[in-house]
């Protein structure tokens, strides 16, 4: 009875969850699919011929620009959010409340009025256009949510360990590089993985800030819609999904409460 | 989480590295979000309110909020948004107690993974696959077909670019529901379980049990996660400009509009538009802050 009812919840979790994934699949890979055929007349690899060679350059462009603002954009978070999430994480002090809010609006608030704001400052330094400009105003949501993880990562971190390396002669860098860094790698990745996929996913803020000059793979993709072709677009699609299934693969275990209200 | 009230004792009782040490480890962070975040947000004031490179400071009011609050358009557009917003939340939050309960006692790990994956998938990507999903040539309406129940496209209920914005709902719901679900999970496997037992051995039906012991248990993380989610909906652009009307349309494809208008006029009322959408965010995000904060000040595990 209660294994019958365990079974149900699963199916169900997993129907919910594939259904909209369906069409994709279906999609990416028909030749023809007329209406109201249910299933594709013939299959075939026109999509993925067509956005590796005829349209290959833009795809592979657009895929190099995603990866290069989001790998970036991760590092520059990562490497801010370590000191950051070791303060909140290790110590108590007056204002942290106040700090958590601060932290916490860039990852809600919609990056579209923080981008408007932005736009006509970055034209006048000349970051407007640029993979520098979108960057930084990726940073506004990814380095928040950085802090996020590192400080769920760093209240669960035993700083003791660095003491008894400290008293056995270690240097402060080596404390660094040899103790603290080892222990907190876990979090460090999940940190990194979400900052990339955040800025990832972002469209309006890069549309933006880029001006359709940078073209990620998400500005790409909306202009595939507006193009009607579906197989290529749901190809494109399955590419750009990709790496959020895989963060979460690597990382479904590490997610606290606090870094989950971040993942969009 | 689970253990943050340990946490958090530890971190009392630790000594702390001082004034300047802390500011060492949070001034670069900080700076950034101050610097980038909290200075888009402020010149996004600055040119809502008439500022424009060049010209001064001397004009500085606030016309173009009245003219964006009095725009007939702005409300309509206010009203959808609120309740594409809320309606999404509502249906997430109802379906995921379900889920939490179903789930609370389920071990498999294989399932809480699949649970978990429109955490990360692009809303981007959800609204293209509804898209093909619920079309009037989708893949719904091919199997309305296949079984008799229509005898073409335009017969059809329309569920995409429709008046009640019901594709849009259904990619929220989709998306939001193992947010809120981990968030209510987390505290039931935390605390209830001696309570459901007591209220047991008081004879309390299911019912009973779930009314007066689980929900005023999950009542806060619920209520904060749902905050959080309707402030997320209420401020997303991809999904309504993607799936929903060209009118009227939601408060950010609105105010985006009006940002990238020829008219460069427009630009100060896209402005305007997107700190009122910052001011409903950021009022709901603080709300669910405090929610959490009273919450466990009662001694919850949050």
């Amino acid at each position: 009875m209660k294994a019958c009812r365990y079974r149900l919840t699963g199916l169900a979790v997993v129907l919910a969850v594939g259904l909209p994934f369906v069409p994709l699949v279906l999609w990416a890979l028909a030749d023809r699919w007329f209406f109201p055929a249910l299933w594709p007349q013939s299959f075939g690899l026109r999509a993925w011929t067509y956005i590796t060679s005829t349209a290959g350059v833009q795809v592979l462009a657009a895929v190099g620009q995603s990866m290069a603002v989001a790998a970036i954009t991760a590092v520059i978070a990562v490497a801010m959010a370590v000191p950051a999430g070791r303060a909140l994480g290790l110590y108590e002090f007056k204002g942290k409340d106040l700090v958590s809010i601060l932290l916490t609006l860039p990852v809600i608030v919609p990056p579209l009025c923080v981008a408007m704001g932005l736009h006509l400052w970055f034209i006048r330094l000349g970051l407007a256009e640029t993979l520098g400009g979108v960057i930084g105003v990726h940073l506004t949501f990814s380095l928040p949510y950085a802090i996020f993880v590192l400080w769920g990562v760093f209240a669960n971190y035993n700083p003791d360990f660095e003491d008894q390396a400290r008293s056995l002669g270690a240097s402060r860098f080596r404390v660094i590089t040899r103790v603290m860094l080892p222990m907190i790698l876990p979090g460090i990745s999940v940190a990194a993985l979400f900052a990339f996929l955040l800025s990832w996913s972002q469209y309006l803020s890069t549309l933006i800030i880029g001006g359709g000059r940078v073209m990620t793979l998400p500005v790409l993709l909306f202009a595939l819609m507006g193009s009607g072709d579906r197989p290529v677009a749901a190809a494109v699609s399955l590419v750009f999904v990709t790496p959020a299934l895989v963060a979460l693969f690597f990382s479904a275990r590490y997610l606290g409460a606090r870094s989950l209200a971040g993942v969009r | 989480m689970i253990s943050r009230a340990r946490q958090d004792l530890d971190a009392r009782t630790r000594p702390g590295p001082g004034f300047k040490g802390l500011t060492v480890l949070l001034a670069p962070a900080l700076a950034i979000v101050l610097v980038l975040f909290g200075g888009g947000l402020a010149l996004g004031v600055m040119q809502a309110m008439g500022y424009l490179p060049g010209a001064g400071l001397g004009r500085l009011g606030f016309q173009h909020f009245a003219q964006v609050l009095t725009d007939p358009d702005f409300a309509t557009s206010f009203a959808l948004t609120f309740y594409v917003a809320g309606v999404s939340t509502a249906i997430a939050a109802g379906l995921s107690i379900l889920a939490a309960l179903g789930l609370a006692s389920l071990r498999s790990r294989w399932v809480h993974f699949i649970f978990q994956i429109p955490l990360t998938v692009p809303h981007l990507v959800v609204a293209v696959a509804m898209l093909f999903l619920l079309a009037p040539a989708g893949l719904l309406s091919r199997g309305a077909v296949a079984l008799g129940l229509i005898a073409g496209p335009a017969d059809f209920p329309l569920l995409i670019n429709d008046n009640w914005g019901i594709g849009i709902i259904l990619v929220y719901v989709w998306k939001e529901i193992p947010f809120i679900t981990l968030m209510i999970l987390a505290v039931l496997r935390n605390s209830g379980r001696e309570l459901l037992d007591v209220g047991r051995t008081l004879k309390a039906g299911p019912w009973q049990r779930f009314r007066h012991i689980t929900l005023p248990i999950i009542f806060p993380a619920l209520a904060a996660a749902s905050l959080i989610v309707f402030a997320f909906t209420f401020g997303a652009f991809e999904v309504p400009y993607l799936l929903g009307r060209t009118y009227p349309m939601t408060l950010p494809v609105w105010a985006y509009k009006h940002y990238s208008d020829i008219d460069l006029l427009a630009r100060p009322e896209g402005i305007a538009a997107g700190i009122v959408i910052a001011l409903v965010v950021a009022t709901a995000v603080v709300l669910a802050q405090m929610l959490t904060r009273a919450a466990r000040k009662k001694g919850m595990v949050l």
